[in-house]
């Protein structure tokens, strides 16, 4: 596994504590995992999506990552609507290893736009990580 | 020997750490009422012979002997196991490990395993089956569990009426506690489901049936199917009697999603109604929601053929609270025998013995009809139908067991609605004597 100072953390997207990226796309928003989470879960084997035109609520669980160790929740950075998945993802789940900032996993119509500003930098989900 | 590990020392030091008073305020959150505590009423202590005699005493009060035609069905049925199944599925090494906790270790009871999965998987037309479950009950009520898991939002589900009424008390006793709703769904003349009012249920997860269902009446699984399927809900059928597919189109074809049910048919004797297997399977688009254990093929370092335990990120020792099931088991040594059984018949062999129970049982229903008795539901059936007779039965039914033969079960105690209507079973094992036997006392 990477060290902390290792990990790929772009600077024009925002965090969560759940190691879930958003990324401003013209009026939608991308989300993602980010490189720490891929880290940590290792090759992963299966991503389970949700369907086009279902709502959450920031924080609700959208979908899950399978690794071969272990299963993680996915948890909704903002609330919003689905306009989109990264179908790839299906028989490719291996791209979220490879790329974890390029395979976004599913693409929202935001209900609040505002709620960008309240995830993290990723200098303060940097700090986050090294607690 | 007795194994106490802990001494009076450690137990009170224990206790003292976890701040429990004794052993029993480890019991508190148990109701009262729920605790046992007065002593045992149990009789004297007896010696090896004395043991023995009652043991006899007990037998020989119930009809364990093979002299005992069992006309009854319902969910356990008398086949004949024949003696390649008997003589390898005794062997000591397979009544070791249930399910093995070093898998890898065991390669050949995951090939076992894997065998078993195959030859059900085909024989129910389904993609995948697990290493087995329970019993037909428990592995109903886990496959409309995983009908919720997949609809996600949905709290209800439908089950016929014509399912075995013992496995839809499981089934609400699995999902009642836990916020879930089980809307019955009743049963027409013909002994089929009614699924007109299926429309009118609003969030509903999956629909259940039986075929053949607990009258012994075939249902039309493709029919249903897309009916169900019309209102969104997931098909997920179950049997008592797997035999029926080697005659019948099997509930996969049919539409199934999720196919589940009892085993004992292949190869494992009725008992005193158990131990049982729990078959389960479905179609690969909801493989990751199936419950329990899963043994795959793969290669090892060197390309040699090997089994292990696989998508085992659904079980709870690595999903916690999110797992499929709390099933981490499965039933080895039985599933193990319906493999033999299974290969041991082959498919043609199932296939003829599935013709020969449907063509006897035809022979009995035909014979009490002639004698008088009505058949009860017009659908077709296969090794069990319904049957009221003219007169009161019950006089008949005790001459017949003074003969050593148990025709047929009152449905009253199960279907208050159905007192004195009797199903019947008929096996391959039950002759052409003794039908004629039970039709002559009906005609008397």
């Amino acid at each position: 596994m990477k060290e902390l100072e290792e990990l790929h953390l772009p600077d024009d997207i925002r965090y969560t504590d759940e190691h879930e990226w958003a990324r401003i796309t013209g009026d939608t928003v991308r989300i993602g995992v980010s490189d720490y989470a891929q880290d940590q879960l290792g090759d992963i084997v299966f991503v389970e999506l949700p369907a086009i035109g279902d709502s959450f609520a920031k924080g609700d669980e959208f979908g899950t990552l399978e690794s071969v160790k272990a299963v993680s929740e996915l948890y909704m950075p903002m609330s919003g609507k689905v306009v989109a998945v990264n179908t790839a993802l299906t028989d490719s789940p291996e791209l979220i290893n490879q790329e974890p900032y390029g395979a976004w996993i599913v693409e929202i119509k935001p209900a609040d736009s505002s709620e960008y500003e309240q995830l993290f930098s990723a200098a303060t989900y940097l700090d986050l990580l090294q607690g | 020997m007795r194994y106490l590990p802990h001494t009076p020392e450690e137990i009170a030091a224990m206790l003292a750490t976890i701040g429990a008073p004794n052993l029993d305020g480890l019991f508190d959150t148990v109701p009262t009422d729920c605790r046992m505590t007065g002593s045992w009423s149990l009789p004297a202590p007896k010696n090896e012979w004395e043991l023995n005699e009652h043991m006899r005493a007990l037998a020989s009060a119930m009809q364990t002997n093979n002299r005992t035609k069992v006309l009854v069905g319902a969910g356990s049925y008398q086949h004949h196991i024949p003696e390649t199944v008997r003589n390898l599925a005794s062997r000591s090494e397979f009544l070791t490990a249930y399910t093995p906790y070093q898998p890898e270790m065991a390669q050949g009871t995951l090939q076992g395993i894997f065998e078993y999965q195959t030859l059900t998987a085909r024989l129910l037309g389904v993609d995948v089956v697990n290493a087995s479950m329970y019993d037909g009950a428990s592995a109903l009520a886990e496959a409309l569990l995983m009908g919720l898991r997949i609809a996600k939002k949905h709290k209800r589900v439908a089950v016929s009426k014509a399912i075995h009424p013992h496995y839809r008390a499981v089934v609400r006793a699995y999902l009642q506690p836990a916020g879930f709703e089980v809307v019955e769904l009743e049963f027409l003349a013909s002994g089929r489901t009614d699924l007109s009012g299926l429309a009118d249920l609003d969030d509903l997860a999956a629909v259940a049936l039986q075929s053949p269902n607990f009258f012994g009446v075939i249902e039309d699984l493709e029919g249903s199917g897309t009916a169900i399927h019309g209102v969104g809900a997931l098909f997920v059928t179950c049997f008592t009697e797997p035999l029926a597919y080697g005659l019948l189109r099997n509930p996969g074809s049919c539409g199934a999603d999720i196919v589940c049910g009892e085993g004992q048919s292949f190869g494992i004797a009725p008992s005193f109604g158990g131990p049982g297997l729990g078959m389960f399977g479905c179609k690969e688009p909801f493989t990751r929601n199936l419950p329990g254990r899963l043994v795959g093929e793969t290669k090892d370092l060197e390309g040699r053929r090997g089994y292990v335990l696989t998508l085992a990120t659904r079980e709870q020792h690595i999903r916690r609270e999110k797992a499929t099931s709390n099933i981490c088991s499965n039933q080895g040594i039985c599933a193990l025998t319906a493999a033999m059984y299974l290969a041991s018949l082959g498919g043609t062999g199932i296939r003829q013995l599935a013709r020969l129970n449907h063509d006897k049982t035809q022979y009995l229903l035909n014979s009490l009809v002639k004698a008088g008795a009505r058949r009860l539901f017009g659908g077709p059936v296969f090794n069990e139908f319904v049957v009221e007779f003219p007169a009161d039965f019950r006089p008949a039914r005790e001459r017949l067991l003074a003969e050593n033969i148990v025709a047929g079960l009152d449905l009253g105690a199960l279907y208050p609605e159905l007192a004195d209507c009797y199903l019947f079973c008929v096996t391959e094992m039950i002759s052409k004597q003794t039908m004629d036997t039970i039709a002559a006392e009906v005609g008397a």
